[in-house]
């Protein structure tokens, strides 16, 4: 924990991460962001060639489509929803008053259309799934956003709102472990690239309560998850940098997204999580990146 | 207790085939038992039978077939005699 603490310390006193009094919910510096903008281009080089289609969905997603998810089946204590003061003039008086008493004003708050995005892939299976069928050969897709976890956390590699780059596949079931398998290789071959120490490993996602056991046992006996594990704040405990996930044909079941001969799709997801791989760079390299190693920036800035 | 697992499968895993057509024996995830759907019925097997699985019995293999399930029940009943 300590040594989690000084490690952000660093990166406030650094100014590269600017605290705004929550924990996991920070700035970012110039510098941070350009370390940001060169991994990125470095996964464009890499995965460009693929030819996915590029979309970019905003940090909210329709929340009948998170409804639908089943997100709060598994993961409740994550989620976030966005809600409005949606009163009347006397409300809003009742609202300003309770305000200045210090009372608990946020419980008028109605819910929105709109919740906070979990994992920027999201809102693309109901998307694609309206668009019609999926093509024989299967359906590749690149996707950018900042997601919402609520998970406060004096760890700066766990981050409420964060930023994940995503590739997904949607098609047959072979070429689809295919898809995952190639990105294992190339994510492993990329950080070694940039100079960090990697390992892969199955892994689970944090479902809830005790049901959740029986989740998790599932999901790793089927080898569901795998994660991409780089040392930040901890050896024993790495941090997750990229995940690669195997859904089977239950987002192709849930959401209807179906070849023409009408059979589910099988889809599989990798995901970078790019602000855990800016700090692997900066615990492993140094705050200054004037420092880091000559082969490293060249690596990432040409 | 066979009869009461498959009243329970049959109102809490939201099966697309009727449970009186699967054998003991058969794979009830090839019968389309979904991952949810299996920690209903875990859920609802604890409740039903007074026991708790423990964590190591949570796991695909526990629901694999009415027969797994019902082995598995009778050994977390046998244990908690025992003990």
């Amino acid at each position: 924990m300590d040594m989690q603490v000084s490690f952000l310390d660093r990166l406030f006193e650094s100014g590269l991460l600017i605290d705004t009094g929550v924990d996991g919910l920070y700035g970012r510096s110039g510098q941070f962001e350009d370390v940001i903008a060169a991994f990125e281009r470095l996964i464009d080089r890499t995965g460009g060639p693929d030819g996915a289609e590029a979309i970019r969905f905003p940090p909210g997603m329709n929340r009948a489509y998170f409804e639908a998810s089943g997100y709060m089946k598994s993961f409740p204590q994550l989620a976030g929803t966005v809600h409005s003061f949606c009163g009347c003039e006397l409300d809003h008086i009742s609202l300003l008053k309770c305000m200045e008493d210090g009372q608990d004003w946020t419980k008028g708050q109605e819910a929105t259309d709109i919740v906070l995005t979990p994992a920027a892939c999201y809102p693309l299976y109901p998307t694609i799934a309206r668009r019609g069928a999926i093509r024989d050969e299967g359906q590749l897709y690149d996707l950018q956003s900042y997601c919402f976890r609520h998970e406060p956390s004096k760890d700066p590699a766990r981050q409420q709102l964060f930023r994940m780059r995503e590739y997904v596949f949607m098609g047959p079931e072979a070429e689809v472990m295919a898809f995952r398998q190639r990105w294992m290789d190339r994510g492993t071959e990329m950080m070694r690239s940039v100079g960090l120490d990697v390992h892969i490993d199955v892994a689970n996602d944090p479902f809830f309560g005790r049901a959740g056991k029986m989740l998790v046992n599932n999901q790793r006996d089927q080898n569901l998850k795998f994660e991409l594990l780089i040392p930040i704040t901890s050896v024993e405990k790495p941090t997750a940098c990229m995940s690669f996930n195997y859904h089977q044909d239950q987002f192709g079941v849930k959401w209807g997204l179906k070849f023409r001969n009408d059979t589910p799709v099988h889809t599989a997801c990798v995901g970078f999580g790019l602000e855990r791989i800016a700090l692997a760079l900066f615990h492993t390299h140094g705050l200054d990146v004037k420092e880091w190693p000559d082969e490293v920036r060249q690596v990432l800035w040409g | 207790m066979n009869a009461k697992i498959r009243e329970l499968l049959g109102k809490l895993a939201n099966l697309p085939v009727a449970v009186d057509t699967l054998s003991n024996e058969a794979d009830l995830y090839t019968a389309g038992l979904s991952s949810f759907a299996s920690v209903q019925l875990m859920l609802g097997i604890e409740d039903a039978f007074e026991i708790e699985f423990p964590d190591h019995l949570l796991n695909r293999k526990s629901f694999q077939s009415i027969a797994a399930i019902e082995a598995t029940v009778a050994q977390i009943l046998a244990s908690s005699e025992a003990a």
